[in-house]
């Protein structure tokens, strides 16, 4: 047995955890500062968070930490040494890691193979049965399970987080970074990680820089806060004595984040859509949609809450044409829709689904070709043959400045923004025009504060406006807040109805899980 | 004899025989793919590895420096295909495509003064001596390539399972962000497996022109290194798979000529083509538009 296969908990000298200072690290991409000039102290054995909005620099600043980008200036301190870190693998040797927002796990691997072979000492021909003996040992003393033998593609996102977590610890790793790590949770597994995080912190194995912008979790799990504003240190803190505002304040540079909108007036009568047994072929071995009857009426928001999962994704893809249902209608205003791209423009059917960088954006066209996608060939005149190239040129700059999409270019292929901003980017040219069905699933999904009001405010807007909207989030307190009317989603059916506002959500989250 | 069994005799020799050549060819393209490279080139390492394969035997008097002849010389043309297609903004179809034809075109200008000699052949196994049938000894004369394919996939399998080289494999084909995070050499590491691959399909070859009836020309290959692409597809990247893949199609291949040798002369050419058929078949039943294909590797693409 090997002394590098012996897991962390084995040996256990007090105070594992490590000690780093930045000073005065500048990182440039071109004339782009990216990072400038922060300084900051992770002190040991602590959760430190990293507060700020999207293109706030926190990644930039870890990526530097971690050696995947070299700082232009300044320094890190570890334990009180300077250290050189050009290469991933100097962090590494330092242990420092990283638990990245998109996960590094290989998907078609089980948990087993995918910690083992993050080993960098992994012998040529890999003996199972030892290996597993010594996971064993080793998941003994770990404050959590996963399940080690099923790929982890397979896996629910939690699940995959806590891989990523696990695997940071079968490293023996003594600083670990989390990248917004409950960005794809749902609130009871975002509370589970972060409880444990805060467990092996306490246990004074690990000092975590944890990356974020929801306030609610710096203050109920982290020690010292910093926050950064468009590339600059902005301030820092203990967490327990910087309130949300002060912390607000800090991150958008305004003393006070936008109030939500109101909802005035109530639905028409009309059915702009609805749908009627409604049912899709489930897919490997997964049950399909199974919809009896979901009305969505003019100035109504109708808020669709559900685990990850349930039917939710299908439902949109339906929507948006990807999916084509087995049996049922899709009537919208009066008329069966199919999804296709002349019923959609006809009808006003807007459909922003999640992950818009894949499901709604062609990554690799600029900023503008993507704004334009709705109506490069078809605007105000009727239908277009030859592009009008500048028209569509002032339309998208037009759509980045009122959205505040924050991009190195117009002309920028659209995968080199940030996640926000492609979700800036993508809600600005689903909102243009006239609207009078939008479907729209987790908007808020990796935006921050100021952003979330924002993108809340415009839902909000469309439907004073008389547009129908139906919502899926899985932000129960985004549905909550927004909804006229709530059902709820459970293994493709919809399992329960309320009125929005005054709805119990301990009675929707049993809905949730099936438990009616 | 009675005529089921000797089509049915002939269809096994030709599972056989006739597999040999795609079970090489897709192994390889299972190892390449499984790297996340897409490598349509094995179709020219095939036709150059049983010219070079051909032109050695002759040229020594040894069929097995053949064979090790082919497989430097399909090794040398996977090796350009996985140099050329780690540079930035090439496409692996397109340049997959280039090495095709070349492949074929150097085999074809170097291969004509070996169209006419007799070359010495590869032993065979003669694993029907029990028989008295000479139609079922002829069967069973069985190329030892056969068997060394077989051991390949009984080995591929294992060591993507079980050995760092065959995981790295797989983390490299199937996220290369995991890949970059784990620090490995995602260019090494796709340029070797498309050069060990492309030498297996060039090894393919050299039973093309070295096994019975043996001989080099240019109508040899007739586009079976094509085919094996899409077994690779068919058997969702699993050696076995390919494997029993390639016996299914070296089935289908043999059933014109065994229904020719009973008389059967109707719709002849219908036969011949069963194996392309199979292929059409096999694609549209495989890649139905709505279904996922288990087992792809992630980093798999047509665009890149």
């Amino acid at each position: 047995m090997s002394a590098a296969l012996d897991p962390v908990f084995h040996d256990k000298p007090a105070h594992r955890a490590l000690e780093v200072e930045a000073i005065g690290v500048t990182k440039r991409f071109g004339p782009f500062v990216a990072l400038d000039n922060v300084s900051l102290k992770i002190r040991r054995g602590t959760v430190h968070a990293l507060l700020g909005e999207n293109g706030a620099g926190k990644s930039t600043f870890v990526k530097c930490l971690l050696g995947y980008y070299k700082s232009d200036e300044g320094d890190f301190v570890v334990e009180g040494r300077e250290a050189t870190i050009a290469r991933p693998a100097d962090a590494d040797a330092l242990g420092m890691g990283m638990v990245y927002q998109h996960f590094t796990l290989v998907p078609s691997m089980t948990a087993s193979e995918n910690l083992v072979m993050s080993r960098s000492n992994v012998p040529g021909i890999i003996d199972w049965k030892a290996e597993r003996r010594q996971l064993f040992n080793f998941l003994k003393n770990m404050p959590f399970l996963v399940p080690m033998d099923v790929p982890v593609g397979e896996l629910a996102a939690g699940e995959r987080q806590k891989t990523e977590i696990l695997k940071q610890l079968y490293l023996n790793r003594r600083l670990i970074v989390l990248d917004e790590p409950t960005s794809t949770l749902t609130p009871q597994e975002a509370a589970e990680v972060l409880g444990l995080v805060r467990s092996l912190v306490e246990m004074g194995d690990i000092t975590v820089v944890i990356i974020t912008h929801k306030l609610k979790e710096v203050a109920a799990y982290a020690d010292d806060v910093t926050v950064l504003r468009k590339g600059k240190f902005a301030g820092s803190g203990s967490a327990k004595e910087l309130g949300p505002e002060e912390l607000t304040a800090m991150m958008i540079g305004e003393p006070h984040a936008p109030k939500p909108v109101e909802r005035l007036g109530g639905p028409d009568a009309e059915e702009r859509l609805a749908i009627r047994n409604l049912k899709t072929e489930g897919e490997l071995g997964r049950f399909g949609l199974s919809i009896d009857k979901l009305v969505v009426r003019p100035r109504e928001i109708v808020g669709v809450a559900g685990v990850s999962g349930n039917g939710q994704k299908d439902l949109v893809e339906v929507l948006g044409g990807q999916r084509s249902p087995a049996s049922g209608d899709v009537l919208v205003s009066g008329a069966p829709y199919h999804g296709g791209r002349d019923e959609a423009r006809r009808l006003g059917v807007r459909v922003l689904p999640e992950e818009p960088l894949r499901n709604a954006s062609v990554p690799k066209m600029s900023v503008v070709a993507n704004m334009n996608l709705r109506r490069f060939d078809h605007d105000e005149k009727g239908p277009r043959r030859w592009l009008d190239l500048k028209g569509m040129n002032e339309r998208a700059l037009g759509m980045i400045q009122s959205y505040g999409v924050r991009t190195p270019s117009p002309e920028a292929p659209i995968a080199a923004l940030s996640g926000g901003n492609v979700q800036r980017a993508t809600l600005a040219r689903e909102f243009d025009g006239e609207v009078d069905l939008l479907v729209i699933s987790n908007p808020c999904f990796g935006l921050d504060v100021k952003a979330v009001a924002e993108v809340r405010a415009r839902i909000v807007a469309a439907r004073n406006a008389g547009t129908a909207v139906l919502l899926l989030s899985e932000d129960l307190d985004e549905v909550m807040e927004l909804s006229d009317r709530i059902v709820v989603m459970h293994h493709g059916e919809i399992v329960h109805e309320t009125p929005g506002p005054g709805a119990d959500a301990l009675d929707i989250g049993r809905h949730m899980v099936g438990h009616g | 004899m009675d005529n089921v069994g000797m089509v049915l005799v002939a269809l096994i020799a030709g599972a056989l025989r006739v597999s040999t050549p795609f079970l090489f060819v897709s192994l390889g393209e299972c190892l390449t793919e499984k790297s996340g490279r897409i490598n349509l080139g094995n179709e020219g390492a095939l036709v150059l590895g049983a010219m070079t394969g051909y032109a050695a035997s002759y040229e020594t008097g040894s069929a097995w420096i053949g064979v090790l002849a082919a497989l430097v010389a399909g090794g040398g043309l996977g090796l350009l295909h996985g140099l050329v297609c780690s540079l930035a903004r090439v496409n692996d179809v397109a340049m997959g495509i280039a090495v095709m034809l070349a492949g074929t075109g150097i085999a074809f200008f170097f291969g004509k003064p070996y169209i006419q000699p007799s070359a010495p052949q590869l032993p065979v196994i003669p694993l029907g001596f029990w028989s008295d049938a000479p139609q079922i000894r002829s069967a069973l004369d069985v190329s030892p390539l056969f068997f060394i394919g077989l051991l390949v996939a009984f080995v591929m399998t294992w060591a993507f399972k079980n050995t760092r080289t065959g995981l790295v494999v797989r983390i490299v084909g199937d996220s290369s962000d995991a890949a970059k995070a784990m620090g490995l050499p995602i260019d090494r590491v796709r340029v070797i497996a498309t050069t060990i691959g492309s030498a297996l399909a060039g090894v393919g070859g050299s039973f093309l022109s070295l096994s019975y009836p043996g001989s080099w020309n240019e109508g040899l290959s007739s586009g079976q290194g094509l085919v094996a692409v899409a077994l690779v597809v068919f058997a969702r990247w699993n050696p076995l798979a390919c494997a029993a893949a390639a016996l299914l199609f070296g089935a289908a291949g043999a059933l014109g000529p065994s229904l020719q040798t009973v008389g059967i002369t109707q719709g002849y050419y219908l036969f011949y083509a069963a194996p392309y058929a199979l292929t059409l078949l096999i694609m549209i039943l495989t890649v139905a538009p709505g279904r996922v294909l288990r087992g792809m590797p992630g980093e798999l693409s047509l665009t890149r």
